[in-house]
């Protein structure tokens, strides 16, 4: 159930996340988030939390890499589909003003 | 009697990422009991999650491990967790809460981990030894 899906449009690649964002979870589709992101190198990284159940600062750690990521190389990163409980850890860090965040 | 807990459980689980989403299963069943608020028992899932996780990933450096969890509850609705393991220790436990602080950062640890414990209980204690283990003790009220 856990796991990770692509989709590119427009430049756009989402990487739709599902399950609980743990260390476990975190480890485990972060080589598969990058392996993706830079074999197309997309004008922009959107990461799809809307499947997202959980979420601990492992997922934190994931979020602010791929933003890192995304600083090096030029391009855009942002968040989608983000609840409340994310939004709180996020704030928790001070990303919720550094990251963009979309509906 | 005051001190004595409603109701108690005690885990021993090994220092695997898989136990992480174990321990936090095993919490939400423990405390549903207690019918706290969505944010309450989303704040000690967390909180759990990030001892755990320490434990995994600093504590045993993702070797072998084991790790004692403690739950009590008690009638005043107090919620107690202590979280400890036999690893390596904090060398300096205050630098280590500091958020945004991690000695793990090519593996992308936040650092946050202390800060949410912080933030997500009421009370928090940490006791650790260098290369004889780490005890969290957390405490948090139900409203």
């Amino acid at each position: 159930m856990d796991k990770v899906t692509f989709k590119e449009k427009n430049g756009t690649l989402t990487a739709f996340v599902e399950g609980e964002l743990d260390h476990c979870l975190a480890a485990a589709i972060r080589e598969r988030i990058d392996a993706e992101f830079y074999k197309r190198m997309p004008d922009e990284l959107l990461l799809d939390l809307s499947g997202v159940s959980f979420m601990d600062s492992s997922g934190l750690g994931l979020i602010m890499g791929r933003y890192a990521a995304c600083e090096n190389c030029g391009k855009r990163f942002a968040l989608q589909g983000a609840g409340e409980r994310v939004m709180r850890i996020l704030a928790l860090a001070g990303l919720d003003k550094t990251v963009a965040v979309r509906k | 009697m005051k001190n004595k807990p409603v109701n108690e459980m005690k885990l021993y689980i090994s220092a695997i990422p898989e136990n992480e989403a174990l321990a936090r299963a095993c919490i939400s069943r423990f405390v549903s009991a207690a019918d706290p608020t969505v944010a309450e028992l989303a704040d000690i899932r967390c909180a759990l999650s990030e001892a755990v996780t320490n434990c995994v990933v600093h504590a045993y450096k993702n070797t072998e491990g084991e790790i004692y969890i403690n739950a009590r509850l008690y009638g005043d609705r107090r919620l107690t967790l202590t979280v400890a393991d036999k690893g390596c220790g904090i060398p300096d436990v205050a630098l280590a809460m500091t958020p945004l602080y991690t000695t793990d950062k090519e593996n992308e640890r936040s650092g946050m981990g202390f800060a949410i414990m912080q933030s997500f209980s009421d009370k928090i204690r940490v006791r650790s030894k260098l290369g004889a283990g780490t005890k969290v003790f957390m405490e948090k009220y139900l409203r």
